[in-house]
């Protein structure tokens, strides 16, 4: 029976996405092995089944992250955060640093859409659509919110990291990445 | 102030290596080193501002904003918290009118923690200026307080001296010795200059032999062969070498250099001698920690009788062409300089910041000379072993910990205080003898040694064993095992010189989740990362700080793990406990002024 995979970005680029796909000719051999379920890859939104692995990209910034999050945790046998914002938070992350205001989130929203010279915003607002996920106190890395099995730090990891991560995994050998598949200096 | 800087450089001949003495004179006079103080400074002694600004930041007794003119500190050890030090900072912040690391308006008063003060056995304890208070209870605070804003002088404040030398009128403190037991070697009456003369009349070579024989190891707790210290320095080719006594008893729950200072000093200071006339040098320093300034009038005395006496300066000891002298270097509040190149750094007038090594102090210390450092209590054990011979040293002991050694007892017993016993005594022996029938857990070797249960208590202190400098903390059932952990944690966060990553960073993540455990947010797994990160920062860390800081956690989660247990839970959801959504969503549900509404059940209702 073939594995399955899920995936997903959070607070993510897309960019562990497209790093996966950087694997080339290889996603042919993959999908001989595996089935995707859900996943933007193929624009599945919600699990079928249970999964063997999941891929999950992005920290959580809002609640709709930490609910996707959870929701891979239940149903994936081996969850891996993919890349540097799943696994330290990456650039969202930096907003945590404005953590000596008194009011935290608001001046972040503030300083994202009002006060900056850079911002063009006719209505002076911030949005505030009713269907627009809340913001957490703080961007959490993966680990912060669910247990994580396996991390792979790269911004993005290289599609050759990926590509041996999930070979080795599928196979059931355990992770050897190279020196310098995990150097980044 | 451009005067007082002025005078203090030239004080110093504006030499660079003196910062610490002259912003030391600086911090005194003006009570605090205010940026323009800094750029005079630098200007002054030709370096840059940084370099002044971070000796300044380092140093808890150097502050760079203005200070009260009387200084209360008091200690925050865990042994003056259990005897009640947070009621004691109460009573302070109300007869004053502050809280804690504030100053008065009126400029007279600051008052702070210090993390040990070096009374133990007389907890809770402060210094205020450079008097030492002890036994405090909230009477005695409100009766010193209002003597302090009726204008007494700190110094006046005792109403009758300590036993011994305390009473001494350089001294005239109202710390006690608590000596509980006088051993055979250091603590019972020994004579005066005794083991010197013995050694002047003797080759060098023969010294060190005689010390070989002995079996002498360091006593500020690495244990390393003091013979094989000093052949190396005096092997090292040089046109000078130096000699400092690490006087920076800093390790909480420590305070036998505290009572060999007042009742061994001259002992400790013959051995300082001897050290020098066998490597060969020409300089030493005694490097006195801030919280024991109160010590220091009483040794520079006795530096200058011996000066007078001929025992020190040209022809030491009537030796010819053995000139010998030394100087007391105060410390400023740093306990990472009890580590010996983080102390020569401070001798140095740098930051208290351990150095590379090799390089070892004893081929490159101060100001690049071979340099031999060695505790109070080291230098004392030389200058009984040549006095009384190797022989009868190496009588005491075990195998590899020979001698007598003195141990600093604090804690939940009736009798703390100080213990000259042989090495090789047991855990059970010692705490029959100051009579700690409740004890369930000991702390040996203090925050960077080893806590111990009860069924351990049969382990026998020495090097073969458990070693320690000297301090053995007791702690009987009704203590919070983790609490203790937490807060020997936070004094070496707050310790950490911040150099190297492992220690600066890993000792926070320790800390951290030692915190989330005490809430009952862990599970079983979180101990293999606290082991993990343990490792890992006694392996990469750049000094002994943290090669030791992980051991309150790994001791206590080998020795105590059913504590630990009683606060782990399995969960199996795969869910982190220690993240509430709930929490994590309050601040943007009062900004956006709605609900959640995937985590807000009855968000139709609302």
């Amino acid at each position: 029976m073939k594995k399955r995979i899920a995936t997903v970005s959070l607070a993510g680029c897309f960019g562990c996405h497209m790093s996966l796909l950087d694997i080339d000719e290889r996603l042919l051999e993959l999908l001989k092995e595996v089935e995707f379920d859900r996943s933007p890859l193929n624009d599945l939104k919600r699990f079928t089944r249970r999964c063997d692995i999941g891929l999950v990209e992005g920290g959580c910034c809002n609640e709709e992250n930490v609910h996707t999050l959870q929701e891979f945790r239940r149903n994936c046998d081996v969850l891996i955060a993919v890349g540097q914002c799943a696994v330290m938070g990456g650039l969202p992350v930096m907003r945590n640093a404005i953590m000596h205001s008194d009011d935290p989130l608001r001046e972040c929203l503030e300083t994202a859409y009002l006060n900056s010279d850079k911002i063009y915003n006719p209505s002076n607002r911030i949005p505030n659509d009713a269907a627009l996920p809340l913001l957490l106190d703080k961007v959490y890395t993966l680990a912060d919110v669910v247990k994580v099995d396996y991390q792979i730090p790269g911004c993005p990891p290289s599609g050759d990291t990926l590509w041996n991560t999930l070979e080795a995994l599928l196979a059931g050998k355990p992770v050897a990445l190279a020196y310098e598949q995990l150097r980044y200096d | 102030m451009k005067n007082s800087v002025i005078s203090a450089c030239r004080r110093y001949a504006d030499d660079r290596t003196r910062l610490m003495d002259i912003l030391l004179d600086i911090q005194r006079e003006l009570k605090g080193i205010e940026p323009a103080a800094m750029d005079r400074i630098a200007g002054r002694l030709g370096i840059t501002r940084v370099e002044v600004e971070g000796m300044v930041s380092f140093y808890t007794f150097f502050s760079n904003r203005i200070k009260g003119d009387i200084v209360i500190r008091l200690c925050s050890d865990i042994i003056d918290r259990h005897a009640g030090g947070g009621e004691i900072a109460k009573c302070f912040s109300e007869a004053l009118g502050i809280a804690v690391g504030e100053t008065t308006a009126d400029g007279r008063f600051s008052l702070e923690y210090i993390p040990f003060l070096g009374m133990s056995d007389q907890a809770p304890s402060a210094m205020i200026d450079e008097t030492i208070v002890t036994c405090l209870t909230a009477e005695k605070v409100r009766l010193i307080c209002s003597r302090l804003q009726a204008g007494v002088a700190p110094r006046e404040l005792a109403a009758h001296t300590g036993d011994g030398n305390n009473g001494h009128p350089l001294i005239r403190s109202e710390v006690v010795n608590n000596i509980r037991c006088a051993g055979d070697v250091l603590l019972c009456p020994v004579p005066d200059n005794a083991g010197l003369m013995r050694a002047l009349q003797r080759r060098p070579r023969e010294i060190l032999e005689e010390l070989e024989e002995s079996g002498l190891t360091g006593r500020g707790g690495a244990g390393f062969p003091t013979s094989r210290k000093w052949r190396v320095a005096a092997d090292t080719g040089a046109e000078r070498r130096c000699i400092i006594c690490n006087a920076d008893e800093g390790e909480p729950g420590t305070f036998k250099d505290r009572v060999l200072l007042t009742e061994r000093a001259g002992l400790m200071i013959e051995g300082m001698t001897i050290a020098a006339y066998t490597v060969g040098s020409d300089t030493g320093i005694i490097y006195l920690r801030a919280e024991y300034a109160y010590l220091r009038s009483y040794l520079e005395s006795l530096l200058r009788a011996r000066r007078e006496q001929g025992l020190l300066g040209k022809d030491a000891g009537g030796k010819r062409g053995f000139n010998f002298d030394i100087r007391i270097q105060m410390g400023a509040g740093a306990y990472i300089c009890g580590e010996e190149s983080a102390l020569i750094s401070s001798c140095e007038g740098l930051r208290g910041e351990p150095k590379n090594r090799p390089p070892f102090p004893v081929e490159s210390g101060y100001l690049g000379y071979p340099t031999v450092v060695d505790n109070v209590e080291t230098f004392c054990c030389v200058a009984r072993i040549m006095d009384r011979g190797g022989a009868w040293f190496g009588g005491f002991g075990t195998g590899k910990s020979t001698g007598t050694k003195l141990f600093s007892v604090s804690g939940d017993c009736t009798r703390p205080g100080v213990y000259e016993l042989p090495f090789g005594i047991s855990v059970r022996e010692l705490l029959d003898l100051v009579d700690a029938p409740e004890a369930a857990a000991v702390q040996v070797g203090g925050p960077s040694g080893e806590m111990i249960n009860e069924s351990q208590f049969g382990r026998r202190l020495c090097l073969e064993d458990l070693a320690t400098g000297g301090s053995v903390m007791v702690f009987s059932r009704r203590r919070n095992i983790l609490e203790i952990v937490d807060y020997f944690l936070g004094f070496f966060v707050e310790e950490s010189c911040g150099y190297c990553t492992p220690c600066r960073v890993g000792n926070v993540f320790l800390k951290k989740r030692i915190e989330k455990i005490r809430k009952g947010l862990c599970e079983l797994e979180d101990l293999d990362y606290l082991r993990e990160l343990g490792k890992t920062i006694a392996m990469t860390s750049r000094c002994g700080l943290g090669h030791t800081s992980p051991n309150p956690v790994l001791s206590t989660i080998r020795n105590f793990p059913l504590v630990y247990a009683a606060l782990l839970k399995e969960r199996g959801d795969g869910l982190q406990a220690s993240f509430d959504i709930q929490s994590a969503l309050e601040e943007s549900r009062r900004l956006a002024k709605r609900r959640s509404m995937i985590y807000d059940p009855n968000y139709d209702e609302g």
